[in-house]
């Protein structure tokens, strides 16, 4: 049994394996020898992606890291607040408005996308940023916003009881008491909300136009499609496919306990 | 104020001065929950109200909305030779790749669910591909891994078996995308072995007093106790593959290709909407989209109680 298990492990990580080392083959050889192990070793490949477009391929890990950090700052600050007065206060038509926020779980964007950009679109924001990052100033991820009010309910209730004892109003409560014990769901919710964006396509797609905006799966996508039977730059596509992944895998090497957890526990979508 | 306002949860009394306290905690709360609300009403429940209303126009974003009625509806059932396709490869898409990824997770959930050194790394191996799956990088690997002379079909060769160009035949292109999504099971194992190891080990003994064998311990105690999981996995991942968008896009450039056979349903809305900017049409497929996701969802619910264990039955 244990034996299948490695194997079978083996043959999930063998096609990362393989885009790799094919990152590193002359261009003729990468449909030609599939062994992991170069024949002619050549790293022409990532500078030659490098510099593939007008502007530097830095520029759009750049872009990707911006949207990402904005996007996390977005989600800590929404959702923990948000998720505290769920969790925590009592006031008129809470039920309600926690099942609605609840349904958002489970509803497609696409409902939303089509007004949204129209929106975005007469308020001259397109082919900016923020049509990414300003929602994740207004609590839309449910997902995070239902994660921390679970975390919040586990804290013991004393705490926040004994400094409203002292006179701290609810926003006091949360600024000192709760938002400080929420660390680990904080750590939490900034991995996930990375890698979400990081991964995001769709948004980026819709919103982002021009060349110097680009995000790293836009240029991907650039890449690929100029790549085809007629223009051979396998070498390059692949190069740059794994640069794009590198700091999904500083994630994973970091923080799988943690992303581990936040699936098992809310059943996030990894 | 405010001070009050955890004893007046406790106090349930209507008074003049309870009535000013909630009052009170009214106000706090609601200040703190303006960021939410205004999300909620801006992007999503105004413009859900907006997009139904445009399902009913023709909308090309430079002229204003022209009301229609049910044309677009009409025309997406009737006369749209792309929707059916679009809709039949999504639907394949699901209901294919969503039971094969749930058991295979449950079946490597199982095969993992036990202590043995190194047993930690097999399960991030395991979970990695559904940390990678989404990005753009996975799918433009799967492109190649698939391709005539790529590595799926240098394996088959050895087999003796020569393999298809996988993404040039309508036949099989959709496959590579529903290997593509079992592949990334991860989440749901991770989601499964969490429940493995809240069954009580004395059930387990207590099967194999009764000298019950692995694969009857399986079909008796795990299946039964872990089937709210398996319904949550499969909803889950349900609704958000009805939603899968990048893999079919990078596959096929954007279009769907060969003969629509990889137009995901979500492709095909965006095509319409921000290609062919019909947007009134494109939200008419969206609504459509969330009548399909709502309504398998509630059969998922309905037809619960018939398979999902219940610990208070």
């Amino acid at each position: 049994m244990p034996a299948v298990l490695v194997l079978g492990a083996l043959l999930m990580v063998y096609p990362l394996l393989w885009m790799f080392s094919s990152s590193l083959k002359p261009e003729d050889e990468i449909f030609r020898n599939l062994s992991l192990i170069p024949q002619a070793l050549t790293f022409q490949n990532y500078p030659k992606g490098w510099t593939f477009f007008n502007v530097p391929f830095s520029l759009y890990f750049i872009n990707s890291f911006v949207i990402a950090a904005i996007a996390i700052v977005g989600n800590l600050l929404s959702c923990t607040i948000t998720a505290y007065v769920f969790a925590r206060l009592r006031f008129r038509w809470r039920n309600l408005w926690f099942s609605l926020m609840l349904l958002g779980l489970m509803l497609p964007h696409h409902v939303t996308i089509i007004p949204q950009y129209i929106m975005f679109n007469n308020a001259h924001l397109v082919n900016t940023i923020l049509p990414l990052v300003l929602p994740k100033f207004l609590a839309v991820d449910s997902f995070f916003v239902f994660l921390m009010v679970q975390f919040i309910r586990s804290i013991p209730r004393e705490l926040d009881e004994a400094a409203t004892m002292d006179g701290a109003g609810p926003f006091r409560v949360f600024v000192d008491i709760i938002l400080p014990l929420c660390t680990p769901a904080l750590v939490t919710v900034s991995i996930f909300t990375f890698v979400w964006t990081w991964n995001d396509f769709f948004s980026q797609l819709l919103y982002l136009t021009s060349g110097d905006k680009l995000t790293v799966p836009l240029a991907l996508r650039m890449l690929n499609s100029s790549t085809g039977e007629a223009t051979s730059t396998w070498g390059i596509l692949f190069a740059m496919s794994c640069l794009s992944i590198i700091p999904l895998l500083a994630i994973f090497f970091f923080f799988q306990r943690r992303l581990v957890e936040g699936i098992a526990t809310t059943g996030l979508k990894g | 104020m405010s001070q009050q306002a955890s004893v007046g949860e406790v106090v349930r009394v209507a008074s003049p001065a309870r009535t000013v306290r909630q009052r009170s905690a009214n106000g706090a709360a609601y200040t703190m929950l303006v960021p939410w609300l205004v999300g909620f009403f801006g992007l999503t429940a105004i413009p859900m109200v907006a997009s139904l209303y445009l399902s009913f126009t023709d909308y090309s974003l430079l002229a204003p909305p022209e009301w229609v009625g049910a044309d677009n509806y009409a025309y997406m059932f009737n006369g749209d030779y792309r929707f059916w396709p679009s809709l039949t490869v999504t639907a394949f898409y699901v209901f294919v790749s969503v039971p094969l990824a749930t058991v295979v997770a449950l079946a490597v959930a199982v095969g993992l669910n036990r202590k043995m050194r190194g047993i930690g790394i097999l399960r991030s191996v395991y979970y990695l591909p559904s940390l990678l799956g989404g990005s753009v990088a996975i799918a433009i690997m799967w492109r190649e891994l698939f391709d005539k002379n790529g590595l799926v079909n240098l394996v088959l060769s050895w087999f003796g078996i020569d393999g298809p160009a996988w993404l040039a035949l309508p036949q099989t292109a959709p496959w590579t995308l529903v290997f593509l999504h079992a592949w990334q099971f991860g989440a749901p194992m991770v989601i499964f072995l969490a429940a493995l190891k809240q069954i009580p080990s004395d059930l387990y003994e207590a099967a194999e007093l009764d000298g019950a064998n692995r694969v009857q311990v399986f079909f008796t105690i795990t299946l039964p106790l872990i089937t709210p999981i398996v319904f949550f996995n499969v909803v889950m991942q349900m609704i958000t593959s009805f939603q899968a968008f990048t893999p079919a896009f990078v596959i096929s450039n954007g279009t769907g290709a060969p003969l629509d056979s990889t137009l995901f349903y979500t492709l095909y809305l965006y095509i319409e909407g921000f290609g062919n900017f019909r947007m009134g049409y494109a939200a008419a497929l969206a609504w459509v989209l969330l009548a399909i996701i709502a309504g398998l969802t509630a059969l998922a619910f309905a037809t619960a109680r018939f398979w999902v264990f219940n610990p208070d039955d």
